[in-house]
């Protein structure tokens, strides 16, 4: 061969340095793509796997007698992947689910919208539509496969057996943007507990998730199970509740407090287990388990109603405890030991170191401490706190008020009692500090008020209740809850241990004593019912408006079997309204029925109406 | 034909090189099954799937590579011109009578099989090349040779064009990396080279500024300028000259970098001024020492200047829109993984999934669920990386450049020219094709749809490139002859 005019070897090899460079380039960039960067991963799992999930039944809800409060039905989701839609006929998709064009265009733009669907993905199946009827349901069904991108979730609802106990129950709602942030066990269009035992119990009802992953081909086509399941997850069902409401009792008092405002509780003593809360006015619980634009309306009605019905007020509302406030006062003085049962005060139709004031109604003079309570005498009180405020033992008048306030807590006075509910009150019990950042100096003549329950005390209508159920125990109480038995799971000791008083047992018997004396021949004999040692106590508040009408109660006298508290607010006299509302409970959950004898009181009470006088807001006239 | 005992063929053939063949193979029939593996999947060799028709195409490879084998080596030396001629036939009938099969008219479909000319026209050109410039006393670089051979490889090329094949056409172009090892000029290579870069940073920074500098012109004329002074350092004859050249003229450049600091101006108007005056400086010396490479770098600049000013030209209006689509694509300049990108993308994220050691052989779930389109032919190497993952991916790169190479040992130790420019022929073909095949794969070349040696689906494709191989292991088996 000839000799050729070039290198051929150095040819040669900046040809194979070449082909070394390429490979060597090639194989970095598959190690860039393969091992350094993961998000190739991610991407791959959301092409190639669908996450169906599987929705377990949320726990249903019984009363303590086992009927069925609230369950479960069955409905759909629409669910959108948006990246697999396409060109689709939208006015039969609206004609199909039974929705306008606007309301659907608007559904669309919130899917997508990342502020208020902060999970939003293109390649995962996002809610479009929630609790589609079964006609539409049906309808859809069939011309699925028209609408590409779109699948049908099953998602069961609430149904409610009973129009009752909204409060106590709760609602639920699609969770919202705060839901989604705050736990990231929620996607968007998964329900979620907003009150009552349903937010309250959240954790417990809603169970667990169960997912079912998919293998999807690039066609969107569902191409079985991905390794035949093993990843997949079965839902948990979640636990169903037994609530320690009487559903009767409740409708009951429900009924009674039809066009009044204000609240009923019942506690058994002994187990602290709620057996009625009603608050009125109140609501069907089923108007707010739809979800959607018929939710927002009814919401939105409840939320402009003036007497306001979403509140329970048997938690949420503090009010002046008034009278019902001379059994706790009394326990401390005798605890303190600044009376005795004997102890005997002077009472002239009003409080003489007062100059009368507080007034008092006519009744012999002096009282000892169960006539006392018996015919509510203001004087007496007054005459105790001024006696405790200005002993020497204290040192000073705030140490004083310090100690009464700490006997008052003790009783479960001032902080929320802790009830299994969401959003309860602490009210209001002030200690000597308290007073000294109002006044530069105050004197017992300045809190005078608080010994009768006004002034600046405040108490929920579940404090004044449980008041009655630590008389009834004679000085412990269990904390209140409504939820009895939870499926599987022991009930946290909160609610079963019992928590005493500060006072001493012997001291609740002149009480007892004097709220029996109260029934029998004092301000509640209304209350007195044939066969039942009813042991009550009335109070009126003052306050701003009319008085309200408040009733504690337990009975029977010795093993007491229910505490009550009864409060009408405005409705006068403690008994007026609140002590008849308070006797018909009482005999209805004691004796099973209504005697003849009240059946008159039942009908008066039912068509009593005690709406005070709101101003609507200027937009409500104008509709 | 046969002139030689059966035992001397298989102790002189390179069994390497057939071990990595038969490895390859094997490895691409099970990626094929992986690639077409669905959920109600038949067998391996169900002839229903395409596992099982590859496996019919992959005996008759065999035995075609093996008759290829017993085939006295003169043969293809004699006949190389006739397979060349009846190839070119074969290609200029398809374009008559081949159906349109996805936008292609490159298959010619007799029954039940279809065959693709073009695969073929590779060997073929091989041998007429080979066969041509095996002459005596031949000169590759006489005006007359250089016109020849081009047109051997440009005929093929501008007929499978015409079948609307651009990426088996551009194929073709690997002859230049055995033209380069046979004396043809680095600069062609070069310009060719600088051609494709200029291209692409022009459409890279295409209406990017630096202060009132269009960068992408600014970028390409340095380089320009920087490579003539690369050229010119390299000359030996009037060294001196050349050295005040490059001194003065890059002067220049950073002067105008400096001022461009205080004042400014376009950069790039000032750039080309320079590029002039350099140019003008080489030509005084051209005309001093009259040494012709001097001219070349003149052309080479005027080349760079005319060519920079007609990119946006020729990308316009000479590229169709999805070729425009294309490059972008491949350049980044758009992200459209739903239209154009998409199979890209999902090329990526089937390798990317696979991590370090992949999925597992018929777990991979991108390409079970067909996500990669052509997932068995153009892009079966996802599946490679998607199920054996980098760990397998890698080893699959080194096996093809291992063959790659030792076809190099081997044609470098080939006593006669035809034989040794063959086995160029087969090495650049192969290179050319792990090169744009799995660089559009990995999503740093552009789709250009060829297949990948040996793995993709396809009976022409791997009967193709086994008698390609295959002549040159005759040829190499009988080179002490």
């Amino acid at each position: 061969m000839k000799k050729e005019n070039f290198d051929a070897d150095k040819r040669k090899m900046f040809i194979i340095y070449g082909i070394c460079i390429l490979g060597l380039v090639y194989i970095i960039r598959l190690f860039s793509l393969q091992v350094l960067d993961s998000n190739y991963k991610e991407w791959a799992n959301s092409n190639a796997f669908l996450n169906k999930k599987r929705y377990p039944p949320r726990g249903v809800m019984y009363d303590r007698n086992n009927k069925l409060l609230v369950y479960n039905q069955q409905s759909y989701d629409v669910m959108v992947v948006m990246r697999e839609t396409k060109e689709f006929d939208t006015l039969a998709f609206c004609r199909a689910v039974n929705i306008n064009k606007e309301y659907f265009r608007k559904k669309w733009a919130d899917v997508k919208n990342r502020k208020l669907n902060p999970g939003y993905s293109s390649y995962t199946p996002q809610t479009f539509l929630t609790q589609l009827g079964s006609k539409e349901y049906g309808i859809l069904q069939e011309s699925i496969y028209k609408f590409p991108g779109f699948y049908l979730q099953n998602k069961p609802i609430r149904k409610y057996n009973y129009p009752n106990a909204a409060h106590v129950l709760g609602y639920i709602a699609e969770a919202d943007k705060q839901n989604l942030a705050d736990d990231e066990y929620y996607v968007r269009g998964d329900y979620i507990g907003k009150t009552g035992v349903e937010k309250q119990y959240e954790s417990y009802l809603r169970g667990t998730k169960g997912v079912e992953i998919l293998l999807r081909d690039a066609h969107g086509r569902i191409k079985g199970k991905y390794k035949e399941g093993i990843h997949d997850q079965d839902p948990i069902p979640g636990k169903d509740l037994t609530l320690s409401l009487d559903i009767d009792l409740q409708a009951y008092g429900e009924m009674l407090m039809t066009n009044k405002l204000g609240s009923i509780i019942m506690i058994e003593p002994e187990t602290g287990e709620i057996l009625c809360m009603v608050s009125s006015p109140t609501y069907d619980p089923s108007i707010l388990n739809l979800v959607g634009r018929q939710f927002s309306e009814n919401f939105v009605k409840l939320t402009k109603d003036p007497y306001t019905p979403l509140i329970n007020r048997a938690l949420n509302g503090t009010y002046p405890p008034g009278s019902t406030f001379k059994p706790a006062q009394a326990l401390v003085f005798l605890e303190e030991n600044i009376i005795q049962p004997s102890t005997a005060y002077s009472c002239y139709h009003g409080w003489p170191p007062g100059g009368g004031r507080p007034g008092c109604h006519g009744h012999g003079s002096p009282l000892a401490l169960v006539d006392a309570i018996g015919t509510s005498c203001n004087s007496y009180f007054c005459w105790g706190l001024k006696a405790m405020l200005e002993n020497k033992k204290y040192s000073s008048i705030e140490n004083a008020m310090d100690k009464w306030r700490d006997l008052m807590v003790s009783q479960g006075f001032g902080y929320p009692l802790g009830v299994d509910l969401p959003g309860e009150k602490r009210g209001r019990i002030p200690n000597g500090q308290f007073y000294d950042k109002i006044y530069t100096r105050w004197n017992p003549f300045t809190v005078i008020s608080n010994s009768i329950g006004q002034g600046e005390i405040e108490e929920t209508p579940l404090q004044i209740c449980n008041l009655a159920a630590t008389i009834a125990n004679r000085g412990y109480y269990c904390t209140p809850h409504v939820v009895k038995k939870i499926r599987d799971t022991a009930l946290d000791s909160t609610y079963t241990k019992r928590k005493y008083t500060g006072i001493a047992p012997e001291h609740y018997e002149a009480i007892v004593a004097g709220m029996r004396k109260a029934v029998t021949g004092g301000t509640s004999t209304r209350a007195n019912i044939p066969g039942i040692e009813v042991c009550g106590k009335t109070g009126t508040a003052q306050n701003k408006g009319k008085d309200h009408s408040i009733f504690m109660a337990f009975a029977p006298k010795d093993n007491p079997k229910v505490a009550i508290s009864v409060l009408v607010e405005n409705g006068g006299f403690g008994a007026t309204n609140a002590l008849p509302i308070a006797r018909l409970m009482l005999e209805k959950y004691l004796n099973g029925q209504i005697s003849e004898s009240s059946v008159w009181e039942e009908e008066k009470l039912k068509n009593t109406i005690i709406l005070r006088n709101v101003v609507l807001p200027k937009k409500q006239y104008m509709e | 034909m046969l002139s030689y005992p059966k035992s001397s063929i298989w102790s002189s053939l390179d069994w390497m090189t057939v071990s990595i063949y038969v490895v390859m193979v094997i490895a691409g029939w099970f990626t094929i099954y992986a690639a077409s593996y669905d959920f109600d999947q038949v067998s391996i060799f169900n002839l229903s799937g395409r596992a099982g028709m590859q496996m019919i195409w992959i005996v008759i490879s065999v035995v075609t590579g093996f008759s290829i084998l017993l085939i006295e080596k003169s043969f293809y030396d004699i006949f190389a011109y006739w397979i060349y001629i009846f190839l070119i036939f074969l290609l200029i009938v398809t374009i008559f009578v081949a159906p349109d099969i996805k936008g292609s008219r490159s298959w010619l479909v007799m029954g039940p099989v279809r065959l693709q000319a073009a695969e073929f026209a590779k060997f073929a050109t091989a041998l007429a090349v080979a066969r041509f410039m095996n002459g005596y006393r031949f000169e590759l670089m006489k005006t007359k040779n250089f016109a020849v051979v081009l047109g051997l490889i440009f005929l093929p090329m501008v007929l499978i064009m015409l079948q609307k094949e651009t990426g088996s056409a551009l194929i073709f172009l690997a002859f230049f990396i055995m033209l380069y090892r046979e004396g043809m000029p680095g600069t062609i290579i070069f310009t060719g080279f600088c051609t494709v870069l200029y291209f692409l940073i022009a459409l890279k920074l295409d209406e990017t500024f630096w202060g009132v500098t269009p960068l992408g012109e600014y970028v390409i004329l340095i380089l320009s300028l920087f490579f003539i002074y690369i050229i010119l350092y390299n000359y030996k004859k009037g060294r001196r000259t050349n050295k005040y050249i490059i001194f003065s003229s890059l002067g220049l450049v950073v002067v105008s970098v400096v001022v461009s600091f205080f004042v400014e101006f376009n950069l790039s108007r000032v750039t080309l001024a320079i590029l002039i005056l350099t140019v003008l400086a080489v030509l005084v010396n051209y005309i001093r020492f009259r040494v012709l490479r001097y001219l070349y770098v003149i052309f080479f600049a005027i080349f760079s200047i005319v060519y920079l000013y007609s990119v946006d030209y020729f990308f316009n209006d000479v590229l169709e829109p999805y070729q425009q689509t294309r490059v972008k694509v491949a350049l980044g300049m758009i992200d459209d993984p739903g239209g154009a990108g998409y199979n890209v993308n999902q090329s990526k994220i089937a390798i990317g999934s696979g991590g370090l050691f992949g999925k597992g052989y018929l777990n991979g779930t991108q390409t079970k669920l067909k996500y990669v389109p052509e997932q068995d032919t153009d892009f079966i190497f996802c599946t490679v990386g998607e199920e054996e993952g980098f760990f397998g991916a890698s080893i699959i790169m080194l096996l093809f450049m291992t063959l790659i190479i030792r076809l190099i040992f081997l044609a470098e130790r080939q006593r006669t020219r035809f034989n040794r420019i063959y086995g160029y022929s087969v090495a650049s073909i192969l290179t050319f094709h792990l090169a744009v095949n799995i660089g559009m794969v990995i999503g740093i070349m552009p789709v250009i749809g060829i297949p990948l040696p040996f793995f993709s689906y396809g009976g022409s494709s791997i009967c193709a490139f086994t008698i390609l191989l295959f002549i040159f292991l005759r040829l190499d088996a009988a080179r002490h002859r």
